[in-house]
């Protein structure tokens, strides 16, 4: 054999490694909003900080000193990502748990209701999608209505919710988590029925040879085959949990939770604590997906379905 | 394994022009070599072919021995790592510029969101014909594959027989010398595809256009070839060339004939030799 | 209908439902109906009720007329029932007792029956077979609407908790020129122009982005990853920036519709297969004319997807929204301040709006959608 291969011919630089998979692109864009953030941060609050200028006597100012004193300002229109930083770490790590200035303190109150909210409403959308996977009746009467639900604002419903919940003396976590409820159930019933729903006619056909009961075919078949289906809603209706989570919280005059914070920080102008209640629910709701992705994997691959 | 005189040669696939006037392709040591994570894969080695005008030629071969990947190369959907090749006197991708081919795939292909007609008509609209051009070069192919009176029903409303001619009239339409076709009546079950044959062959002698026919069905190839090349895998090469001297105009009987039974021995003998190659 | 013919007498679902219709008029005979003591006799809507019922329920038990024309009278019956019974207690509100509980129970187990056996109605005709799939969700509300009108008018539970669906009907009526002055502030102005700049944009963007890999890879997570996001919290900030009017209301809309677009649509026009494409290289193709001619059509399922999802999340971002401030219009802003002056039958007339706003809107896109992909194996219901 003299066979000498003739190669295509490939970069050899090694940056084309990195930039061909998602790691590098996605550090790129990332550190592109960033920059961004910065430009814009100070495109917004140049006009402010003219009027503090002026308002000081001060005529003269380097740019690159007003440039500096955008990115510091109290109440800044856009503020920057390093004063919202810090204002995380000095409202979490700074400030006791128990305080109610604690960024801590207000996201276990969201955390809390979303996580029970979250579990009312998959148990009773696991439910619902095995009843209306086994009853014509239920699939043909109540399915039509789950489906066009999902077209409502249901969100607006929200403030009534926590309002005339409050008026009977039902308050705190309860009324939150039940638009959580609310909102999660919907995505899992609809997933979980085309789930028990996905086994393919032939192996449904195989139950039936076996003359296996409809409770042994659900066990067997129907269940393992709907699980990478819950997965995926579960995910959507985490989401969607923590939506209804905040959005509970608006109308309770904005005692406490990531909902509150937004609204108080609107009330006040104080945009460094939106923006920092708005990367804290961001965060949360990027842990939370994320460890029901880890669940998923650990699952699927116990189930022999990991790829 | 002589892939070295090829490697010998400049990486850039140049274009022969001193081919007679009436060679449609003509190949000489061309390799393709595949990078994989497992080291390259040597897809084509050292192939050397010629295919006069008016040709029916197919290749044949077990999966893996590169007939589909040579089919490609001619159609410039891959490039040749090595060699020399040329369609119509040009290189590859002058010729697909110069529209001198249609392709027909393993699957139709045919695209849902339009008609029959307007799935014809495709190629046509790219190319930029005037409407009536258009119109008269639809009619006229469709004719050609027996699916005049199908214009305005959609692929999914036809059977896979008829949507395989469909997109064969969708090759023709371009109205190429030069026909290419990667195994396209692979999916269909076999009364269709003899019937489908035969209407190849009727169209080719009414057309009298040069086919290059990918299969690995030995009696499709020997019912419908004036040439068939034999390769075989790792690495992909030519085994053998057989002439046939089948008379032009044949029918599905020729297929009991002795001459017949002749050629597919040979092509059967070549397949077996060239798959124990590799043990 | 062939049930007729089986002879053998098992125990299934409309068999319970008829004994437990029969048990309830029983029940209903022998109890008192309303406080103080109106029995069943003292009044004569609900006497006639309940004889209807009991005949229906015996009646079903007995085997006689199972068929068509056996359904049509149970329904017919189950209606009059409902009628009976809301006519009698709009005089009695608040002093129902366990008769009139009994009879609702009964005519809420006798409109099942009757879902029951349309559920099992079979007809050749594809377009009658449409409207029985039709008429068993309507009946579900329906039964649902008439069973909230008993309930909350029966056991009289305060206007403030939970009105009953003949009094949000009234408020509604009444308050047409509000409602509309608040729909056309956040869905003509709000939603609308927010939906068609976000999906607009996302679009172009889609495109741009497709053509660069680099972008392709390093936006598609990121957008996977925002569409999870609570993203309704730049709310307040849309509100400080743009003011307390609809721009700020549409800006929230954008951003909540701009990322389930752009992701739908780059990972559609990805969606076609490598022979598709082989093919239109074949034809010596140039970048528009396969966009134009493959690329987009391919893409179009998932496009509407996006734009089904947005019909949503635009609506709920834009009342949302209005909780953070705006002007004495909208939609939001009506149900927030009603809320806080307790007054619920406007909250549910206002939810009532934003439930057909918004099923209007997912059902003219649903629409659309058909009409553009009438070939995908979705829509047409056939294989691939």
């Amino acid at each position: 054999m003299t066979d000498v291969p003739l190669t295509q011919p490939r970069s050899t630089n090694p940056f084309s490694g990195l930039m061909s998979g998602t790691v590098g692109p996605v550090t790129v864009v990332v550190l592109a909003i960033i920059a961004i953030w910065y430009i814009a941060a100070v495109a917004l609050n140049t006009p402010f900080q003219k009027d503090i200028y002026e308002r000081a006597g001060q005529s003269d100012v380097a740019v690159s000193q007003m440039v500096t004193d955008t990115l510091f300002q109290e109440r800044p229109v856009l503020p920057a990502p390093h004063q919202v930083i810090v204002e995380i770490w000095e409202t979490t790590v700074e400030k006791k748990i128990t305080s109610k200035r604690s960024l801590v303190y207000h996201t276990g109150i969201t955390l809390s209701s979303t996580l029970m909210g979250f579990l009312i409403g998959t148990t009773l959308g696991i439910l619902l999608a095995i009843g209306i996977v086994h009853s014509r009746v239920l699939d043909k009467s109540l399915m039509p209505w789950i489906i066009s639900s999902q077209t409502i604002p249901i969100l607006a419903i929200a403030p009534m919710i926590i309002v005339v919940l409050n008026a009977v003396g039902i308050s705190g976590l309860l009324p939150k988590a039940m638009i959580s409820t609310y909102l999660s159930f919907f995505p899992v019933t609809v997933g979980m029925v085309k789930g028990l729903r996905s086994p393919e006619v032939m192996h449904m056909d195989l139950m039936h040879t076996y003359s296996a009961t409809r409770l042994q075919a659900f066990w067997k078949l129907r269940l393992p085959y709907a699980v990478p289906y819950l997965f995926t809603s579960m995910k959507i209706g985490m989401a969607a949990s923590l939506v209804g989570a905040i959005v509970g919280e608006l109308p309770t005059g904005a005692v406490a939770g990531l909902g509150a914070r937004l609204l108080a920080g609107s009330y006040y102008g104080q945009t460094v604590q939106i923006w920092s209640a708005l990367l804290m629910a961001a965060f949360l709701a990027g842990s939370l997906v994320a460890l029901i992705g880890v669940l998923e994997k650990l699952t699927l691959k116990r189930m022999g379905m990991a790829q | 394994m002589n892939a070295l005189a090829s490697a010998k040669d400049t990486e850039m696939v140049e274009t022969t022009t001193s081919a007679s006037p009436n060679r449609v392709i003509d190949i000489e040591n061309l390799s393709l070599t595949f990078e994989t994570n497992d080291g390259p894969v040597h897809a084509l080695s050292d192939i050397d072919l010629k295919i006069e005008e008016g040709d029916f030629v197919s290749f044949i071969g077990p999966s893996g021995c590169g007939k589909t990947t040579l089919l490609r190369v001619i159609a410039d959907l891959e490039k040749p790592t090595a060699g020399h090749i040329s369609v119509n006197g040009v290189s590859p991708e002058e010729a697909r510029l110069n529209r001198a081919y249609g392709y027909v795939f393993q699957a139709a292909a045919l695209y849902p969101w339009r008609t029959i007609a307007k799935n014809v008509a495709l190629p046509l609209e790219i190319m930029g014909l005037s409407a009536a051009e258009q119109r008269d070069r639809i009619a006229r192919n469709m004719e050609l594959v027996n699916l005049t009176g199908f214009e305005k029903k959609y692929p999914w409303q036809l059977s896979g027989g008829m949507q395989q001619r469909a997109s064969i009239a969708r090759a023709l339409a371009v109205e190429p010398d030069l026909l290419l076709m990667d195994e396209p009546f692979g999916a269909l079950d076999e009364i269709v595809r003899d019937h489908l044959n035969e209407q190849l062959l009727q169209l080719w002698a009414k057309t009298n256009k040069t086919v290059v026919f990918v299969t690995h069905s030995i009696p499709e190839a020997v019912f419908l070839s004036t040439k068939i090349v034999v390769l075989c895998p790792r690495p992909g090469r030519i085994y053998d060339v057989i002439e046939s001297d089948l008379p032009r105009d044949r029918s599905l009987d020729i297929r009991e004939t002795p001459e017949f039974l002749k050629i597919a021995h040979r092509v059967r003998e070549g397949l077996k030799a060239g798959h124990s190659y590799e043990d | 209908m062939s049930t007729m013919t089986a002879p053998k007498r098992r125990l299934d679902m409309p068999a319970l439902l008829a004994w437990f219709v029969v048990a309830m008029v029983v029940v209903g005979l022998f109890s008192p109906i309303f406080g103080p003591d109106y029995g069943i006799m003292d009044v004569p809507r609900l006497a006639l009720c309940l004889v209807i019922l009991a005949i229906a329920g015996v009646r079903y038990e007995l085997g006689f007329m199972r068929n068509l024309v056996g359904d049509l009278i149970l329904g017919l019956v189950t209606a009059i029932a409902a009628w009976l019974l809301i006519a009698t207690v709009t005089n009695h509100a608040g002093e129902a007792t366990l008769g009139f509980w009994a009879l609702t129970a009964a005519t809420w187990a006798s409109a099942w029956l009757f879902v029951e056996r349309l559920a099992v109605w079979k007809s050749a005709s594809p377009t009658a077979q449409r409207i029985i799939n039709l008429a068993i969700p309507a009946m579900f509300g329906i039964t649902l609407l008439v069973l909230w009108q008993l309930i909350v008018t029966g056991a009289g539970v305060p206007k403030v908790l939970l009105p009953a669906p003949s009094e949000i009907w009234v408020r509604l009526t009444n308050s047409v020129p509000t409602l509309w002055a608040d729909f056309q502030q956040t869905f003509l102005k709000a939603v609308l122009a927010g939906y068609i700049i976000g999906c607009g944009s996302a679009f172009i963007v889609a495109i741009l982005v497709d053509r660069v890999p680099f972008l392709r890879r390093g936006l598609l997570p990121i957008g996977n990853l925002v569409s999870a996001l609570p993203i309704i919290g730049v709310a307040p900030i849309m509100v400080m920036w743009f003011g307390f009017d609809w721009p700020s209301k549409a800006a929230v809309v954008i951003i909540m519709t701009f990322f389930p677009m752009l992701v739908n649509t780059v990972s559609g026009l990805a969606a076609s297969d490598a022979m598709q494409r082989d093919l239109m290289r074949t034809y010596a193709s140039n970048y528009w004319q396969t966009l134009l001619k493959l690329r987009l059509p391919m893409a179009m399922p998932f496009i509407f997807n996006a734009l089904k999802i947005n019909s949503t999340l635009a609506l709920i971002g834009a009342i949302v929204a209005e909780f953070f401030g705006t002007p004495i219009v909208g939609m939001g802003f009506r149900i927030s301040t009603e809320v806080g002056r307790m007054n619920v039958d406007m909250v549910w007339a206002e939810i009532a709006v934003a439930a057909l706003a918004g099923s209007l809107f997912y059902g003219i896109v649903a629409l659309l959608e058909r009409a553009v992909t009438f070939w995908h194996p979705s829509v047409r219901g056939g294989r691939a």
